[in-house]
């Protein structure tokens, strides 16, 4: 028999708030997290637009090998998993006596790269570099260093799949559950928001340059977006078997139902309407459901000119005429890029908790694409049952999730 | 550089940086054992060291060193020589 998989913890560090409630409130009220960011200005960045993200302060909270180990998007990872251990219910102890995987989506650890080298480049010496730089460089430093604060001794692998690595992180822990293979895995995305994070995509010309309406920068499937905006945090969740859950008496926040992925196989940067189809028809295949059941579309749309119209003939695809409710919650957040596929997850599972549909923000002038599209604009008022939610990455990488209302 | 200078900078860092307990550096005190000081505290070490006195600790110059107060020899030996 094939095992049902839920979640039964959540935690989130994002520029809309660092904890659960304090996003939900902003979700709620249509709250932008976007601002000026100076230093990049001054740095040469053609955009400094970007999620303000405040950096948690970990000393007292962790000891010192830990804490110097650990990487901003680390920093945020660490913060979400305290949450979503503690809405799961669990602590060091019955982590110290079972067993917990890690799947986290992370692409990228820019700062410590660089300032390494910088060092060696200017005392012609590495080992002048210190301890910390190694466990902070490595694309896989969010895991190896969760695993090693909460003492992890399940699976334990970062992903790495561009703007889809959360996405995907959560659909490897679904796979391991439901195979048997696992009980529990903490998934999740993080992402950092440093100076040199983001230079080498900010040279795309891909980000948003309305500096002078920050909040109004990131407006995806608005025929006005000149862009997206990148932004940052980190998002866990907790992932358990069914059985486990109820076992361990655990509050179950949603079901992870189905997960579908593709590749386009196209030029690196360059989405696919039919990539897009192909990952949702696999998640709503897996979950067991047609499109009609779908009560809410969380859309990877980014505010990109290319990335937007590309999902929106996707979704006239397989939502045409059904008038199914979509918006895209980086309108808000902007693009938390590797971590985004888990954090709107958990943006998507507050809505289902609370009962409404954050808005798309600055959807102000339908495309001849989104016209077609049920693109919610206001906060509205609606039970959800299923949802669904797209993250798309450079490379081709799509994946597709559905998470319903657990109903026994 | 006076003694007690050296002593009062290899204190200050091995509380500030190294987060070492304060009541537990004592002159007698084991790096290792009682200090708690590993591997990889001593690459942060050696980069502290070079900011602070200005050289470079070398592995094998350490090998004796034991306690804190060895280790204040060891530095003050550096610096005075340099």
């Amino acid at each position: 028999m094939t095992r049902r998989v839920v979640i039964t913890g959540a935690g989130v560090y994002s520029c809309i708030g660092r904890n659960l409630d304090e996003v939900r409130d902003s979700l709620y009220a249509g709250q932008s997290g976007i601002g000026v960011d100076e230093e990049r200005a001054a740095y040469g960045y053609r955009s400094p637009l970007t999620g303000i993200v405040e950096r948690p302060q970990l000393k007292g909270l962790l000891d010192r090998r830990l804490r110097i180990c650990l990487a901003e998007e680390g920093e945020y990872a660490y913060v979400a998993t305290l949450e979503a251990l503690k809405t799961a219910g669990i602590d060091m102890d019955y982590l110290e006596k079972n067993e917990m995987g890690i799947f986290y989506g992370n692409d990228s650890s820019a700062k410590a790269v660089i300032e390494a080298n910088n060092i060696a480049r200017q005392k012609k010496d590495t080992t002048l570099i210190g301890s910390g730089a190694i466990f902070q460089s490595m694309n896989s430093t969010v895991t190896m260093n969760l695993s090693t604060i909460f003492k992890l001794r399940g699976i334990n692998m970062t992903v790495s799949a561009a703007c889809a690595s959360g996405s995907h992180a959560i659909g490897l822990g679904y796979f391991f559950i439901r195979q048997g293979l696992q009980d529990l895995v903490l998934c999740g995305g993080a992402q950092e928001t440093n100076l040199y994070s983001m230079g080498s995509f900010d040279a795309l010309s891909a980000f948003s340059v309305r500096t002078g309406e920050p909040a109004k920068a990131s407006r995806p499937f608005d025929a006005d977006r000149d862009g997206l905006v990148p932004s940052g945090g980190a998002a866990s969740l907790i992932l358990e078997d069914y059985g486990h859950a109820v076992k361990r008496g655990a509050t179950v926040f949603a079901e992870v139902a189905g997960y579908g992925f593709s590749s386009n196989g196209m030029q690196i940067s360059q989405p696919s309407d039919s990539g897009c189809i192909a990952a949702i028809d696999r998640a709503l295949k897996d979950a067991g459901i047609r499109a009609a059941a779908v009560d809410y579309v969380n859309a990877h749309a980014t505010s990109t000119p290319q990335g937007d119209r590309v999902e929106a003939i996707a979704l006239g695809r397989i939502f045409g005429g059904l008038q199914t409710p979509v918006s895209s919650t980086k309108s808000m957040t902007g693009h938390e890029c590797w971590m985004a596929g888990a954090s709107e997850i958990i943006y998507s599972v507050l809505m289902m908790q609370n009962g409404f549909i954050a808005p798309n923000i600055n959807f102000e002038t339908p495309d001849e694409y989104s016209a077609g599209l049920h693109i919610v604009s206001r906060t509205v008022e609606k039970e959800i049952n299923v949802i669904l939610s797209n993250s798309f990455g450079f490379g081709g990488t799509n994946s597709a999730l559905i998470i319903k209302k657990l109903r026994n | 550089m006076t003694r007690e200078k050296i002593e009062e900078i290899v204190k200050n860092f091995l509380i500030e940086e190294i987060e070492v307990a304060e009541d537990a550096i004592k002159p007698d005190a084991v790096l290792k054992d009682e200090l708690g000081i590993d591997s990889l505290d001593y690459v942060d070490i050696v980069v502290i060291v070079e900011r602070n006195f200005g050289f470079k600790i070398k592995a094998e110059e350490m090998s004796e060193v034991q306690t804190l107060r060895q280790f204040c020899d060891y530095i003050e030996s550096k610096v005075n020589n340099q």
